[in-house]
């Protein structure tokens, strides 16, 4: 029973991070929320091999780590040259390619 | 014990919404490193230790110290000295410290256990991990080298850049 709350948890702060994905417009909470996400899905895979009594879900989990490593030191580098070129952190300013 | 579980996802839930509710960025990252040790506990609970030791050292020791650094960095107007006088308040930490104080208890109330019950799932261990990871899952691992290069390579060309234009 614990593992299909966990699963319900995961859910409910995937949800938190993808509102504060929508929501927010400064760089760093975006990243902050991204974050979040990553960890709801690791929860699940965890909660998921729980249940099964695999070693699978903590093998993503490793990956999912390895990927969120790799993804901040790229991100937070590129919010450094951001806040250094525009002077602001506000998504909606770095409007150029008119996307 | 399943009260430990709800406890700790209570926690994580309060955390995260805290962290997406808060105007200061150094306030949300107190809030989100609450969050990811509540997390840890759970993965604990649900009876897999290794990626809750991995949970607190890489990503509330690792990456968050990052993302303070960075915001840190992002702070050096005439207005910072004022700023941090204002962040530095003592009133601020009473969230995240009563937060942490209640995943303290229940890793008290863990350890006068002695550990996991019966009930609860079965624990993974880390050598049954670790022979699926180097057995069917070899080429993943292979993948994620490929993966961290690019990181590493990108991390300290977005850092090259700024030191070339400045100097």
């Amino acid at each position: 029973m614990v593992t299909v709350h966990a699963l319900i948890l995961a859910v409910a702060m995937f949800s938190l991070g993808l509102v504060g994905l929508l929501v927010r417009r400064n760089v760093i909470y975006m990243l902050l929320s991204i974050e979040i996400m990553l960890n709801s899905a690791s929860l699940a895979f965890i909660a998921a091999g729980a249940r099964w009594g695999q070693a699978d879900g903590q093998v993503m989990y490793l990956m999912i780590l390895t990927l969120a490593a790799a993804e901040v030191s790229v991100a937070l580098g590129i919010v450094l040259q951001l806040s250094y070129r525009f002077r602001t952190l506000d998504a909606d300013a770095f409007s150029e390619m008119r996307g | 014990m399943e009260w430990l579980f709800y406890i700790a996802a209570a926690v994580a839930l309060t955390a995260t919404i805290r962290v997406i509710t808060h105007l200061h960025a150094v306030h949300a990252l107190l809030y989100f490193v609450v969050s990811v040790l509540a997390l840890a506990l759970i993965f604990y609970l649900l009876g897999a230790a290794f990626a809750a030791a991995l949970e607190v050292i890489v990503y509330a020791g690792a990456i968050m110290v990052l993302f303070v650094f960075v915001v840190m960095l992002l702070n050096q107007g005439p207005l910072t000295v004022e700023q941090e006088r204002r962040w530095l308040s003592p009133g601020i930490w009473i969230g995240p410290s009563a937060l942490a104080l209640v995943l303290l208890g229940e890793v008290f109330v863990i350890i006068a256990g002695g550990g996991l019950g019966s009930a609860d799932p079965v624990p993974i261990r880390p050598k049954e991990v670790s022979i699926s990871l180097y057995g069917p899952y070899v080429i993943a691992v292979e993948l994620a080298s490929l993966l961290l290069l690019p990181g590493l390579i990108g991390a300290y060309h977005l850092g090259r850049r700024r030191a070339k234009e400045r100097g």
